[in-house]
């Protein structure tokens, strides 16, 4: 599966935008952020299914083809990072823990930005750290 | 907190771009890798490894570059390790990050190291180093 390394970085200035708004929020409008959060919670998830919104959006209004395409597995990945990262932020804000609620977005926001603006994937190199921790946690990847 | 986030990713895009595939030196006795390690022959002068994961995206552009320069320069073999399926040899080269290089010399001493995808002129010229490594070498090691 290949994807279009410029639908990548757009849908990471969106999301980007988005984790600012939650945090932004979260200080002038405390019942939005959670519904933000969440609704990026489903992007990422939707990500993870190869049907990211973002992505969808960029393909919509962008017709022309990428000069080159790039393996989709390690973006898929990331979508799955900023899934865990969203969800636990989410468990923040649900439940009044406001130090998980904003750590855990601010992290996913540093990733998301550091995608958008140098094209960095943060959460792809999780994972040799992750299996060097468990190293059962090995993921099957059909190519 | 969202200008200190962005302000802290800033921070660190900066000296990830400065830092990323740069060619260091490693300690002189650091680590010496033999055929067991590798599965495979060293090459004859030098040997480029590097450590991939399925999940790494620089991965690709890095073994065009290192596949390139083994093509490039006689006697010098390209062998790419699935990280994960050796996390023996990423626990103790202490490897936090795919995609990383190590340049072996003819008898597997790692003189070079670089994480991040490295520039072909960077691996030609750690590659001088590497050969050079062993002519200075004192006949009596051999």
């Amino acid at each position: 599966m290949r994807a279009d390394p410029r639908a990548l970085r757009f849908s990471a200035i969106i999301t980007t935008v988005v984790l600012a708004l939650v945090l932004v929020t979260g200080s002038v409008w405390p019942s939005a952020a959670p519904v933000l959060l969440a609704a990026q919670a489903l992007v990422f998830a939707l990500g993870v299914a190869h049907r990211s919104p973002y992505g969808m959006l960029y393909k919509a209004f962008v017709k022309s083809a990428p000069k080159e395409t790039e393996d989709a597995r390690p973006p898929r990945f990331a979508q799955g990072v900023g899934l865990v990262f969203a969800v636990a932020g989410l468990v923040g804000y649900l439940a009044g823990i406001t130090p998980l609620a904003l750590v855990a977005t601010a992290a996913a926001l540093l990733a998301a930005f550091l995608n958008a603006a140098f094209g960095f994937c943060l959460g792809c190199e999780t994972y040799l750290l992750i299996r060097r921790l468990l190293p059962a946690a090995k993921l099957e990847v059909p190519e | 907190m969202v200008l200190a986030t962005l302000a802290l990713g800033s921070v660190i895009g900066v000296v990830r771009l400065r830092r990323d595939g740069r060619v260091r030196d490693t300690a002189q006795a650091d680590d010496r890798l033999v055929m067991a390690d590798l599965g495979t022959d060293l090459g004859e002068r030098a040997t480029l490894v590097q450590f991939s994961t399925a999940f790494c995206q620089p991965c690709r552009a890095t073994r065009r570059v290192l596949a390139d320069v083994s093509e490039l320069v006689p006697g010098v073999a390209h062998v790419e390790i699935d990280a994960e399926s050796r996390l023996d040899l990423v626990r103790r080269l202490d490897i936090m990050r795919t995609p990383t290089v190590l340049v072996l010399d003819s008898s597997g001493n790692i003189v070079k190291r670089a994480s991040g995808q490295p520039r072909k002129a960077d691996v030609l010229a750690a590659l001088a180093g590497a050969v050079s490594h062993v002519s200075s070498q004192n006949p009596d090691d051999m």
